[in-house]
């Protein structure tokens, strides 16, 4: 087991900038004691770690950034590199809920009912000027729920009207970093209820 | 036929029209009384044939409404454009329903946006627009909604 952990840190993968990449080592170290190794780590990193390789998204697209948002999940821009392979339409087998597109007044609470559904741990990625704030409809609307923060808590938000496929990658890398870290809602939440 | 064709003969058989030819398509303006009858041969003249009405709205000028019909012949492929203003204060008109039946959603939308009254429209009730939102028009310019609206 030793050798195996040893080759997968420092294989020949090219990591461009290990601060901003995706990509992790698998958190925890090598004793080397006679017949084999004994990893030693927190059960939160492994955990942590383990969760954020592999978020499967509910895709949540109301209006025109649910076309970057396939256009991220398709070839060119293929964020199933990361993990976010199975984006199914149901909640019930989803992690991430990425609200991609605006939210009128008529669908809050069927974003509130969805949000329900979803199984413990779960992320919201709130992507676009629409989810984060109203964004061009701020201003003399009726309809348009200002910010999806108003029905559901958001842990990361991406600016752009739409945000390019890039920057939806972007913000699925620091959904990564902040569940690695401990620092999403759901967690602090489940630190505070512990303490 | 062409724009200049097509004036001549809507000129021909609506005498009391006005005709605009600024945009892309030819705009012919009509009143609110005549409307339904001047549909119908519109729709039924052998030379016109407007059977395909692909867009039915309305306009708010802060003094009158002003319903806007975009008609096109699929035979023919000639488009046309018609204007009726209405009156703000009641704002009623004869459904075209009964000659194309895609008004029938057309002028439930103008319905709960607008206000207008489609006298014997079959089915006039809100289209898209929740439960709560009769009674409120809110393409209207004069709308105002303290809660969710705010003013730029």
């Amino acid at each position: 087991m030793n050798d195996v952990l040893k080759n997968i840190e420092s294989s020949k993968v090219y990591r461009f900038g290990e601060e901003h990449s995706g990509i992790a080592a698998f958190p925890g170290q090598v004793h080397p004691a006679p017949g084999g190794g004994v990893l030693v780590s927190r059960l939160d990193d492994v955990i942590n770690w383990a969760r954020s390789n592999s978020l499967w998204p509910l895709v949540f697209g109301t209006s025109c950034c649910a076309i970057e948002m396939m256009s991220a999940a398709s070839a060119k821009f293929d964020w199933s590199r990361f993990g976010f392979e199975v984006a199914r339409a149901t909640p019930r087998q989803a992690d991430v809920i990425i609200i991609a597109g605006t939210i009128v007044n008529k669908m809050a609470p069927v974003l509130k009912r969805l949000y329900d559904q979803m199984a413990d741990p779960k992320y919201v990625i709130a992507m676009g000027a629409c989810a984060t704030s109203g964004g061009p409809f701020f201003y003399n609307t009726y309809s348009v729920v200002k910010g999806a923060d108003h029905v559901i808590p958001v842990d990361v938000y991406v600016a752009g009207c739409p945000p390019r496929p890039e920057a939806l990658i972007h913000s699925l890398m620091m959904l990564q970093q902040k569940i690695r870290k401990g620092m999403t809602r759901e967690q602090i939440r489940n630190d505070m209820k512990v303490a | 036929m062409t724009k200049e064709e097509l004036k001549n003969t809507l000129a021909a058989l609506f005498p009391s029209a006005s005709f605009e030819e600024t945009g892309e398509w030819l705009n012919m303006n009509s009143t609110a009384g005549d409307f339904l009858s001047a549909a119908a041969v519109l729709r039924n003249h052998p030379e016109l044939n407007f059977d395909y009405l692909f867009c039915q709205t309305c306009v708010d000028w802060k003094t009158h409404l002003t319903m806007v019909y975009h008609l096109e012949s699929t035979q023919f492929r000639h488009q046309l454009v018609v204007k009726v203003q209405l009156d703000r204060n009641n704002p009623e008109i004869e459904t075209v329903s009964s000659i194309w039946k895609t008004a029938e959603f057309h002028e439930r939308e103008v319905y709960e946006m607008f206000g207008v009254n489609f006298l014997n429209h079959p089915d006039l009730r809100l289209l898209i627009l929740p439960e709560g939102w009769e009674g409120k028009y809110p393409l209207r310019k004069d709308f105002e909604d303290s809660v969710n609206m705010i003013r730029l």
